[in-house]
């Protein structure tokens, strides 16, 4: 009942060949399959919304889910840096789940975060699950970044134009011959971009959303995440949720 | 009246006697055989058909105790339960109830009957507790709701005699085990009282004997009375005068004669494998219902109250016939049934017995069925399911043993009902059959996985949902604990269902609500879309919420294809009768003439499969070349094996594109030619078809499958892993399908080996993937590969052939959806006006 197809890229190729290009008020980006964004000309990996301790926050209220999700997050942003070596990491906010969430990171966590900050500047903006500064990060804190000509903040502004945001947790499905396929993905018009979230419990909102689709113009793409690589779709290819 | 039943008539006490002699009735010999057993205190198994009086025969012994008990003036009342019912359907318990209490009343005997199921209103499930009657007639869930609080000794304590109804349709399921577990319990809390198990004829009656009694160690079993068999059934194939289609279910070919058989009898239940082909069915029917005949459809989606119409009308005799599914293959007694039809491949021996016995209650008169295939294969399969009703052969029980997730609500359940001896605990549940080789490392991981979640990273210990005190013992941490295990007890986990509401052109509020339907069903469509449903062709609208809004549609063909074939996969006892008469030309005369000269072709062009080998064809058809294999192991085991075999080809780069499989056959289709690849030593096919591919193959795949996902899904529902939703508890559904797949993949690539994930694994190999028939077949074929080089189609594989295109894509292709959508991007991107700036 089922067709398979045969993998189009070939995983021996440079990880970088299989990144999305795009243009962003100017700016050219990579888009990373592991769910970040490549900033050549500044050097910047940008990532956003990673939730750590989530799985921990919901321990608390009687809901054991499985304690590896922190850890699954930072391997992925740890293999991008791998990948990239960026001079600067750029977290998009929400980057814990809740305010004490820092101090629940365990020892393994905690040296993957500083491996990944190692010889790289750590720039942590705040978000609405983590507004404070949090000492366990290191790096420096800020509300939000403005750097070659755009702006870096958690969450999109009305009417805003050449910024990146995280917050809405953007994903598209897509319906075909019988089949529906939902996955996290970059949304843009190419004026704006909201990224996807990276953590590995964060859920999703459908980019044909209002609070997601009201934010760009009426034609916007959706990059969505695959195996291997990305796949750009125009908005009206993606189905609404249901 | 045998000389032996009189003798044996004497011992009825005084009201029962006249009670029979009344009704110019006679104890049955069965009956009496349980009253004996039941005063030498002996657990029991009665097999008996339906209308053997049964359900009597499970209470006699109790009636009889009660009756004499309040001659014994000296004891009061014992304020526990007396008998315990349980049965697997709610309308049941309550139905054995209404009969219980007519000869309890004309008896005049003082007993207490009363249900307890959902729908019991509050305030009598709490005075139950306080004030428990003698007879409680109840579900599996109630009994662990009971289970799990500390009235459990005073509820249970006394109880006599526990009867459980339906018993084959328990044992072997999750619901089965824990009920099992329950059992343990409850013995633990009554060592006295005796278990019946009341079950229809089953290949093994061992395992449900074993059921009925603890186990400690050597294999305890409870006796075991066979009631007479009544009329043997008379069972026939419609040989129907038109062309037997090559592939589909829907039977269409034999319409008018299925009509003809409703409008010659009286009352006709008329049953499919699935909730579309009953739509389609009864739609069809309705066509050419010239006379007007009172026809309805039933089946588990359609509204209840919809549901309870046609079950009164039924039991009324206003029907003429009701199109249903397995909906209506247990429960209460129609007397005035007198026909049953069987549209489809019955797929099973046990299930068609089961079915037939729904015609004519009586004992001793036969019961008539005719099976109508749908396609050529499905009157193989019919053939095979005659001669084996004939004999009166069952299919296997599928070994398995109690599943861990029920394992763990059941372990939090007992920390509800108060603290718990880890070691006692441990005992008493292996005392349950299906738990009895229960390792204790499989214990203490779901101990732990109660108390923490049971991860190597312990991470949680402060956020424990029950502790172990200064004595060993454990406890719940807090009240809510319980609160949350009550919410989540049972082991039925629906898929996510929407309301389907009808709606008057642009309304998007009121209307009528015609039943459900799956989510993943609605989730394909588009508005507009056209689909049949509740015996109407509707329209999709749109969703709000939790409902799908439709119109009626003047359309006169549907467009969304219902088409699925059939739920339940061919057993493997069906199938091999199946191979055998395949193998057998000799044994074709009783085949439609149709039947038989396909069977013909084939032999004289192909090759005919072999008992025990495995047939496989290559041949080239319209640009691509394909491989059909014939293991007759049911669409389950097929589907698990054309993705791993398509794997193993993709990496010998012979480019396959797809596969399909059906209950018989399996095909895989390419562009690499396959015959030449084999011809030149390129591929081999007992290589292709080494059984391991269920090591790092299926392993790869498992990663990844929808399938596996959602079993997971489950298994962390009925842990108790995920609250289960509720309706209006939670805004929206797809939330919950997405957070468990998310902890799936966060999980399998941190703690393989965690218990959640070995109970999936359990499920799969039994379930959805069928692993443990695929590796049996594998085994069995190996070195007996008989591959056929041909020029074109056999006649064989025309009917899998036929199914490509016409099947849901399912499964794994995810990314190659997503390539696929992006190159229509690409092609309108060229016509559009957007440009990324």
């Amino acid at each position: 009942m089922a067709i398979t197809a045969c993998s189009e890229v070939d995983d021996a190729a440079d990880p970088s060949d299989a990144a999305g290009v795009i243009a962003l008020a100017g700016a050219e980006l990579r888009l990373d399959p592991a769910g970040g964004l490549f900033w050549p000309a500044e050097q910047m990996l940008i990532v956003a919304d990673l939730h750590l301790e989530k799985g921990s926050s919901f321990a608390a209220r009687g809901i054991a889910l499985p304690p590896y999700d922190s850890r699954a997050t930072l391997m992925l942003l740890a293999g991008m840096v791998e990948r990239w070596r960026p001079r600067a990491v750029v977290s998009l906010g929400d980057t814990l789940h809740d305010r004490r969430a820092g101090s629940r990171l365990g020892p393994a966590e905690r040296d993957l975060l500083a491996g990944i900050g190692h010889g790289r500047e750590m720039l942590w903006i705040a978000g609405n699950h983590d507004p404070d500064v949090v000492p366990e990060l290191g790096g420096v804190h800020l509300p939000e970044l403005a750097v070659g000509g755009l702006v870096l903040r958690h969450e999109p502004r009305a009417g805003a134009v050449r910024e990146i945001a995280g917050h809405l947790h953007p994903v598209a499905r897509v319906v075909r011959r019988g089949r529906a396929v939902r996955r996290r993905c970059f949304a843009t018009d190419g004026r704006r971009l909201v990224m996807p979230a990276l953590g590995a419990y964060a859920g999703g909102l459908n980019v044909r959303d209002r609070a997601l689709a009201g934010l760009f113009a009426p034609s916007f793409e959706a990059h969505l995440i695959g195996g291997a690589r990305t796949y750009r779709l125009a908005h009206h290819v993606c189905a609404p949720d249901r | 009246m045998t000389v032996l039943d009189r003798q044996s008539a004497i011992d009825l006490p005084e009201p029962f006697h006249s009670w029979f002699a009344g009704r110019g009735w006679a104890p049955r010999a069965h009956q009496f055989a349980l009253l004996e057993r039941a005063r030498q205190g002996r657990s029991t198994l009665l097999i008996a058909p339906t209308g053997a009086g049964k359900t009597l025969a499970g209470f006699l012994p109790t009636l009889v105790e009660l009756a004499e008990r309040p001659r014994n003036r000296n004891n009061p009342r014992p304020p526990g339960l007396h008998t315990l019912y349980i049965s697997p359907l709610k309308a049941l318990a309550v139905d054995v109830a209404r009969n219980l209490e007519r000869p309890a009343e004309e008896m005049a005997l003082p007993i207490r009957i009363e249900t307890r199921t959902g729908d019991t209103p509050a305030s009598r499930r709490q005075r139950q507790r306080r004030d428990p009657p003698d007879i409680l007639l109840t579900t599996p869930e109630q009994i662990a709701l009971l289970l799990a609080s500390a009235d459990a000794p005073h509820l249970f304590g006394d109880l006599r005699r526990i009867v459980l109804d339906e018993l084959h349709a328990l044992a072997g399921s999750k619901r089965g085990d824990l009920l099992s577990l329950g059992l343990a319990r409850i013995r633990a809390l009554a060592p006295e009282a005796q278990t019946v198990g009341l079950s229809a004829t089953v290949a093994d009656p061992d395992t449900l004997r074993r059921w009925l009694v603890p186990q400690r160690g050597t294999s305890e079993m409870g006796d075991l009375v066979i009631a007479e068999a009544g009329a043997a059934p008379e069972l026939s194939m419609l040989d129907s005068v038109a062309h037997v289609p090559w592939a589909g279910h829907t039977a269409k070919h034999s319409l008018g004669e299925i009509y003809a058989l409703i409008t010659a009898n009286t009352t006709t239940l008329v049953f499919v494998n699935t909730r579309m082909q009953a739509e389609l069915l009864f739609q069809e029917l309705w066509h050419i219902n010239e006379l007007n005949l009172p026809i309805a459809l039933h089946h588990g989606s359609l509204d209840v109250s919809q549901r309870r119409r046609v079950e009164a009308a039924m039991g009324e005799g206003r029907l003429k016939a009701v199109v249903c599914t397995s909906s209506l293959d247990l429960g209460i007694d129609w007397g005035a049934v007198d026909l049953v039809i069987n549209v489809g491949a019955p797929k099973g021996s046990s299930r068609l017995m089961q079915r037939i016995g729904r015609a004519n209650h009586r004992l001793d008169e036969p019961s008539r069925a005719v099976l109508v295939p749908a396609n050529r294969f499905e009157v193989l399969e019919c053939r095979a399911a005659m001669e084996a009703v004939r004999a009166g052969a069952q299919d296997g029980a599928v070994e398995r043993s109690g599943a861990l997730d029920v394992l763990a609500q059941h372990v939090l359940g007992m920390a509800c009902a108060g603290p718990f001896d880890a070691d006692a605990l441990y005992e008493e549940i292996r005392s349950a059959d299906p738990y009895s080789a229960l390792p204790r490392k499989d214990f203490d991981d779901v101990l732990a996985f109660d108390a923490t979640g049971g991860y190597a990273l312990r991470a949680y210990e402060r956020f424990a949902r029950i502790r172990q005190m200064k004595d060993g013992r454990w406890r719940v941490a807090n009240p809510m604990v319980a609160q949350q295990y009550r919410l989540n007890v049972g082991t039925i986990v629906e898929a996510t269902m929407l309301k389907v509401r009808l709606v008057g052109g642009k309304a998007r509020y009121g209307g009528r609500v015609l039943g459900e339907v799956e989510e993943y069903f609605v989730e394909t469509m588009s508005p507009g879309d056209t689909f049949v449903f509740a015996g109407e062709i509707l329209e999709y609208r749109t969703i709000v919420e939790d409902t799908v809004l439709v119109v009626r549609s003047h359309a006169k063909e549907p467009k969304v294809p219902s088409y699925e074939g059939g739920k339940f996969p061919l057993s493997t006892f069906l199938a091999a009768g199946v191979r055998a008469m395949l193998a057998d030309p000799a044994r074709w005369k009783s085949l439609p003439t149709q039947v038989r000269e396909w069977l013909e072709i084939q032999r004289r062009r192909s090759r005919l499969p072999g008992r025990e080998d495995l047939l496989v064809e290559t041949f080239p058809r319209g640009g691509r070349h394909y491989l059909v294999a014939y293991p007759f192991e049911g669409r389950l085991a097929h589907q698990t094996l054309g993705m791993l075999l398509t794997r193993r080809l993709e990496r010998a780069r012979l480019k396959p594109l797809g596969f399909v499989a059906n209950d018989y056959a399996l095909a895989i289709y390419g562009i690499s030619d396959l015959s030449l690849a084999i011809r030149q030593g390129r591929l081999d096919l007992g290589e292709l078809f080494d059984a391991d591919m269920l090591g790092d193959d299926l392993e790869a795949w498992l990663a990844e499958a929808a399938l596996m996902k959602r079993t997971f899904r489950q298994c962390a529902i009925i842990a108790g892993l995920i609250e289960r939703r509720f309706p209006g508890k939670e805004k929206n559904s797809r939330q919950v399908t997405m957070s468990t797949d998310l902890v799936y993949d966060v999980l399998r690539a941190h703690e393989p080996d965690h218990v959640l994930l070995r109970a999936a694994r359990q499920d799969a190999a039994t379930g959805l993937m069928d692993l443990k028939r695929l590796s049996g077949m594998l085994m069995r074929i190996r070195g007996r590969i008989d591959h056929v080089e041909l020029d074109r189609v056999s006649p064989l594989a025309v009917p899998v052939m036929l199914e490509i295109g016409r099947e849901m894509v399912g499964g794994e292709a995810a990314d190659a959806l997503l390539a696929e959508a992006e190159d229509e991007l690409v092609e309108e991107a060229m016509r559009g006006d957007y440009r990324v700036q």
